[in-house]
């Protein structure tokens, strides 16, 4: 099947705009206007100052001799982009692969897209009356090329669907400004007598292009359908997308509960059947006021699995506000890999890091909470104990160091060491009593000095000597010297853990 | 026939039962924990099960951490997983192997709040497949422990719950309650440097079986209880012997 545009013109886009933020303004003619060049230029006109007269490009003033009455308001150079884009995210809900066609319309991909609403007549119907609803003047057209889609919605005067392979005998009778070339070539053109694009349909190549350029030829042929234009999506299309239309707008959680059941089926139907599985996937519901709901999940392992994901969404279904309604469901999946097709059988059983439950643990609390909060850890070269752990996010990490057990460590560190005052009988032996937050400790066992030394390469500071020092009570603790003894009140003492 | 004390005993097994006290499955390791055992129904070690462990000062904590190691180690000794739930934790990695538990076979989920912990333990203790879950709340009163012990009865997931600091001791559904403290480690007279960590271990309370109080120490990978003492001597005395 061959690929099917659509494309959307806005007659007036930024004056409609203009009209929906002030209703007053419907039935009073205005121009949005810019200073250019030390005087006030016309850049649109509503429609009835059009009717009036009054064209872009003409200056304030004489639009003012044709109109009395008229109203000039200031002009925002980038809002028609701006407007353009929204009303591009807008219709995601028609097409995934909606482009912006500046400066006042819109390109749609809309292959495979329009049966989900019954046929390209209802499709194209909805979209305008949607628009039209909004206040926008609108005129849309469907055909086999961007160019020719193009042409019809601004110049069309009979229907608006061509039909697959028509696009060239409804060309013939547009005018060549159809053609979206350069305004001076089409002056040219027209001086020629050349109107139609009938005219020039006909011609020698070579003639044309010498007289021409080249452009002419190439959006002849891109409106012929005879070479494919690719247009850039306004929102990256993700491989893994499915959509839901709804008949009705559904504004219940249980009813957006079957919508998400419906469209995860059908997407891990897909990533099954291609042995993938997702690592994040997005949902997103487009409400009948133009907004868009979403709710977004991830996964620390690649699954199809549609109870597991659903029970990751059901968390955050309450969030979404459907307000008045919620017409179109998507679901995709940005970030997908590789599974093995044993999948399916693991669900259930099995201990350990690779355990499946454990699995849909993992996913469950980092979804909820934070993906940060779930860490496992493995060893590290390094003796300094802040640095003898580092974490991993995967369960499948192996640990290249075994856990060494040749030096003492304590079951609890203190996230900071905490600083504590010490007698020690000599230097370099360990303390005899300890002072920590106001607390008497009398040293009755110890063991150590441990020295860690700084790694210079990756930090400076001083090397620390441990000791495992015991109290009267049996409480077992680690505490440090920081650097060398030098001399009363010149190295300080740490309490940096406890030993169970 | 039977001798009528061997049928009261099976029925009091069976009541046991009905209650949530299940020997292990399969794949499911058992503690072997010496003279404590005797103080539990059936005389083994209730897996499946809520335990709180009440330690008052940060030391205590360690003490008690240490106790909770040893016991997660005997249970993950099947190559289990175990989920570590708490709130500003300090326990250090590193320093779980010499309790026989693998750090790196430790999930540690690390929450904000209190009550994020609260929840995270409930899901964790429903996650089938894992050795056992440890928890750091402060209180736990009746309705939350009744909920995780409904949870462990379905998943059999052991449920260790450290209260560090709380003042209320309230009822609650865990099957046993214990407190451990430090006790001075034992050296041979004259030798510089600490003997093996040593715990004055009490059983407050334990559903169907009897409370009670143990000297324990860890030593070579296991524990060693009352009579630690003695062994130690023992130990010394044969080396001297040569």
């Amino acid at each position: 099947m061959g690929k099917r545009f659509c494309s959307l013109w806005f007659c007036r886009l930024k004056t409609d705009y203009v009209v929906i933020r002030r209703p007053a303004l419907l039935t009073h003619p205005f121009v949005l206007a810019l200073p250019d060049h030390g005087r006030m230029v016309v850049t649109a006109a509503c429609k009835r100052a059009m009717e009036e007269g009054v064209q872009p490009g003409m200056a304030v003033a004489d639009a003012r001799v044709l109109v009395p009455q008229l109203d000039v308001l200031d002009d925002d150079a980038a809002l028609d982009t701006k407007l353009l884009r929204q009303l591009a995210l807008w219709a995601i809900r028609y097409s995934p692969h909606v482009s912006i066609n500046a400066p006042d319309g819109l390109l749609l991909d809309i292959s495979g897209c329009p049966h989900l609403w019954g046929d390209e007549h209802i499709y194209l119907q909805q979209i305008l009356d949607t628009l039209r609803s909004k206040g926008y003047d609108v005129r849309g057209a469907i055909a086999d090329s961007v160019g020719a889609a193009w042409a019809v919605a601004r110049y069309g005067r009979g229907k608006a669907i061509i039909g697959p392979g028509e696009q060239v005998t409804a060309l013939l009778g547009l005018p060549v400004a159809g053609l979206r070339i350069d305004p001076l070539v089409v002056g040219r053109l027209q001086k020629l007598g050349l109107d139609r694009i009938g005219r020039i349909a006909g011609m020698a190549r070579q003639s044309l292009r010498t007289r021409f350029g080249t452009e002419l030829l190439l959006r002849l042929d891109e409106a012929f359908g005879r070479v494919d234009e690719v247009i850039e999506p306004v929102v990256p299309v993700t491989v893994y997308n499915e959509r839901l239309p709804c008949l009705e707008p559904i504004r219940t959680a249980a009813g957006i509960g079957i919508a998400l059941t419906r469209l995860l089926e059908k997407l891990c139907t897909r990533l099954q059947q291609d042995g993938k599985g997702l690592r994040t996937a997005l949902f997103k519901g487009y409400r009948v006021d133009g907004k868009v709901v979403e709710a977004a999940i991830g996964t620390h392992r690649a699954t199809h699995y549609v109870a597991h994901l659903f029970r990751l969404f059901e968390e955050k279904i309450p969030m979404l506000e459907p307000d008045l309604g919620i017409e179109v469901f998507t679901l995709e999946a940005p970030k997908v890999e590789e599974v093995g097709p044993m999948q399916r059988q693991l669900w259930n059983g099995s201990t350990g890091l690779q355990g499946v439950s454990l699995g849909e643990l993992i996913d469950r609390v980092s979804n909820k909470i934070s993906a940060y909060v779930v860490t496992r850890y493995i060893p590290s070269e390094h003796f300094w104990p802040e640095r003898a752990i580092t974490t991993t996010d995967s369960m499948n990490e192996v640990a290249v160091e075994t856990w060494s057990v040749t030096r003492p460590r304590p079951i609890q560190l203190l996230v900071r060491p905490e600083p504590i005052e010490v007698t020690a009988p000599i230097p370099d032996y360990p303390p005899m009593l300890f002072k920590h937050r106001g607390v008497l400790h009398t040293i009755l066992k110890a063991e150590g000095p441990e020295r860690i030394e700084q790694e210079w390469w990756l930090a400076t500071g001083q090397h620390r000597d441990y000791y495992m020092v015991e109290d009267e009570e049996g409480v077992r603790c680690w505490i440090f010297r920081s650097g060398h003894y030098k001399g009363a009140g010149q190295h300080q003492w740490f309490l940096h853990g406890y030993f169970a | 026939m039977p001798n009528q004390q061997d049928i009261i005993q099976q029925l009091q097994r069976e009541i046991l039962q009905l209650q949530g006290s299940r020997p292990p499955g399969p794949g499911q390791a058992e503690l072997e924990l010496g003279p404590i055992q005797a103080a539990f129904p059936n005389h083994s070690f209730p897996t499946g099960a809520i335990h709180e462990f009440i330690s008052m000062r940060p030391a205590d904590a360690a003490a008690t951490g240490g106790f909770m190691a040893g016991l997660m180690g005997g249970l993950m000794q099947l190559g289990g997983v175990c989920v570590w739930v708490s709130a500003g934790r300090t326990i250090y990695p590193p320093g779980l192997k010499a309790f026989g538990v693998p750090p790196d076979r430790m999930i540690f989920m690390d929450m904000r709040s209190e009550k994020e912990v609260l929840w995270v333990m409930d899901e964790a203790l429903k996650c089938e497949g894992l050795a056992a879950v440890a928890g750091e709340v402060r209180d736990l009163d009746m309705t939350v422990s009744r909920r995780y012990q409904l949870a462990v009865e379905q998943s059999r997931v052991t449920g260790l719950v450290l209260r560090q600091g709380s003042r209320l001791l309230q009822p609650n559904a865990a099957v046993a309650r214990w407190q451990v403290k430090h006790l001075s480690s034992i050296t041979e007279a004259g030798m510089p440097g600490l003997g093996f960590p040593r715990w004055k271990v009490e059983l407050h309370r334990v559903r169907n079986g009897h409370p009670g109080s143990w000297e324990v120490e860890w030593r070579a990978g296991r524990f060693h209880f009352a009579a630690a003492k003695k062994e130690v001597q023992e130990d010394i005395l044969r080396r001297r012997a040569g």
